[in-house]
């Protein structure tokens, strides 16, 4: 910034009338450049912490993240107004039709894994593990569980209250697609919302309740909350770092990603700053509540990043 | 004389008092409450570097520089452009305007303008200021989007006052000689100034706690750097507060809670300064 730093108290004295001043001030942008990146706000947390990292180290560039969804990320991505979109899943056909439309050529890079996890309150002590066919028969759209006996005749003739994801979460579509079948495929008649702070709030209060969302948002409640283990067709497994990792947490760990212009890549603070994505995510990625991928993973992306500048 | 039939009158003005202070109790209640609340979990994170330092995923670390600068730039830049239009179509509206079925139906569509919720006029300025003027997603696109959400408050406050002025000095001023323009500069603007401040000041404060039109916009999320110019992006608190709020570790409900306050206490003071200038301005006829 060519203004330099300015205290509050000198922002507010320069008052309205300096405004055109300053603007003529900022008129010449320094080396540097600005990287701008939008999308997921399951990525958010990543990248959010690799740009901090990233600005720490080349002071001059400036780095923006925004939360508009992974699909409305992607709208803005192959519309060409910025440089990274974060996804919480693979890229759709029809976007990578209109990216094609509008000449957008990317590359795709795999960042970290994120878990779903399956919760039930405290209090519940005869729902220890479910089955695929089971969650799939409780969550499919006009789904007749309405007791816990209508899954297991052996539990209680207690009504069930779900709580889930609304319907603009990347979450949403991925636990759909996996457990229905169909993505967006639900029963409409449970407790959504986007927060999934509001959701482990709802599960933790209310002893009938089952739910899901992301592994994180567990981890930092998992003192008044239960987990389901799932069987996938190996046998009953928990979410954990370690099974996540491994991938024996099936099918409910999903992979998280960063989509890159690759006409962004011809300058030098975009090249440099996914590069340092790649190479700073083992780090940064558990300590904002992710399970990193296997290094070998990493290399790959770098790799494929290697490629596309050349 | 104390009859039963008074009796029963006095017993039902009573309960209506008691009625009415519980009515007025319930505000006043729920924002103790909500204050405390905040206090409570914000209070231990607010300090000199929670106001100098960027949005950080530590959360010891992080602060609302950015999303404050945001708010103190966007407020501003609205401020210089809403409140010549605001100020100069109310003056057309009372002082120059014929009273008729034209006029009629924009003070109407004003009034209704007013109700429109703000995540409207936030589609608005992604469709105008956004993408056909090509401002993207500047300060300068968020105050011009700000400006159509209090543009119909501020003429409405200043019609209010402008009209408070009585025509007897209008009438004095037009006898000595002077012409509407005159008249309008020298004494009724002058009159009608503090009540249009206040108005325009209330404006403002609205515009402030306004995310929805901003997240239309898609001001930032994570921005480490302050806006230079009116072109450069920005974030402002209401949407700094959204994001930590969401995010799933405790500590970052504390720093939304912090935020909070922040622009609880932005808030105030403008308000308080919006009642100073009524209180210090006001004109007795």
């Amino acid at each position: 910034m060519s203004v330099g730093p300015l205290s509050i108290p000198d922002h507010l004295k320069i008052g309205l009338l300096s405004l055109p001043v300053l603007v003529t001030a900022c008129g010449g942008q320094p080396r540097g450049g600005l990287i701008e990146v939008d999308g997921s706000s399951t990525v958010f947390p990543i990248t959010e912490a690799v740009a901090e990292e990233f600005q720490k180290v080349n002071p001059a560039v400036r780095v923006t993240v925004g939360i508009s969804g992974t699909g409305g990320g992607f709208k803005r991505f192959c519309a060409g107004e910025i440089d990274i979109s974060d996804a919480s899943r693979p890229i759709q056909d029809s976007e990578i039709e209109a990216c094609r439309a509008a000449g957008v050529e990317f590359i795709e890079l795999k960042v970290a894994f994120d878990g779903l996890s399956v919760m039930v309150n405290p209090g519940n002590d005869f729902v220890g593990c479910l089955s695929m066919g089971q969650l799939k028969a409780i969550w499919e759209p006009g789904s007749t569980v309405r007791l816990w006996s209508d899954i297991e005749p052996s539990w209680p003739a207690e009504e069930i209250h779900l709580y889930g994801p609304g319907t603009d979460s990347g979450t949403f579509d991925y636990f759909t697609a996996e457990i229905v079948g169909e993505e967006d495929a639900s029963r409409a008649d449970y407790t959504a919302s986007e927060d999934d702070n509001v959701l482990a709030q709802g599960i933790a209060g209310d002893a009938q309740a089952l739910g899901y969302f992301g592994f994180a948002y567990y981890e930092q409640n998992s003192s008044r909350l239960q987990l389901v283990a799932i069987d996938g067709g190996r046998g009953c497994m928990l979410p954990s770092r370690e099974t996540i990792l491994n991938g024996s947490y099936m099918p409910l760990s999903r992979p998280l990603y960063i989509y890159v212009k690759v006409a962004s890549l011809a300058r030098p603070e975009v090249a440099e700053f996914v590069r340092f994505y790649v190479q700073n995510a083992t780090t940064l990625v558990p300590q904002v509540g992710y399970v990193e991928l296997p290094q070998a993973e990493y290399d790959a992306g770098l790799r494929a990043l290697e490629e596309a500048l050349r | 004389m104390n009859t039963p039939r008074r009796r029963l009158r006095q017993n039902i003005a009573r309960l209506f008092y008691w009625i009415f202070l519980a009515a007025t109790l319930v505000g006043v209640l729920t924002l103790t409450v909500l204050l405390i609340d905040i206090w409570r979990d914000g209070s231990p994170w607010l300090d000199l570097d929670f106001m100098n330092s960027f949005p950080s995923r530590f959360p010891e670390e992080a602060g609302v520089k950015s999303a404050l600068f945001g708010t103190i730039w966007l407020l501003a830049l609205t401020a210089l452009i809403s409140f010549p239009i605001g100020v100069g179509a109310a003056i057309y509206l009372e002082e120059y305007a014929p009273r008729n079925w034209v006029t009629g139906l924009i003070q109407t569509n004003i009034a209704n303008l007013a109700g429109v919720p703000s995540v409207v006029y936030g589609i608005l300025g992604l469709a105008l200021f956004v993408r056909a003027l090509a401002l993207g997603r500047s300060v300068l696109a968020g105050a011009l989007t700000m400006t159509l959400l209090i543009l119909p408050v501020i003429i409405i406050a200043s019609r209010e006052a402008i009209r408070a002025v009585p025509p007897s000095i209008r009438d004095g001023a037009y006898a000595l000689g002077a012409t509407r323009w005159q008249t309008v500069r020298e004494q009724v603007l002058p009159a009608a100034l503090p009540g249009i401040m206040t108005g325009t000041i209330l404006a403002l404060s609205r515009a402030i706690g306004e995310s929805a039109p901003l997240i239309m916009i898609s001001a930032l999320s994570y921005i480490a750097f302050l806006p230079g110019g009116i072109l450069d992006q920005f974030t402002v608190l209401p949407i700094q507060i959204f994001n930590w709020a969401s995010r799933p570790q405790p500590e970052f409900r504390g720093l939304a809670a912090a935020a909070i306050i922040v622009l609880l206490v932005v808030l105030l003071s403008m308000n308080a300064v919006a009642i100073y200038l009524r209180n210090r301005y006001r004109v007795q006829w």
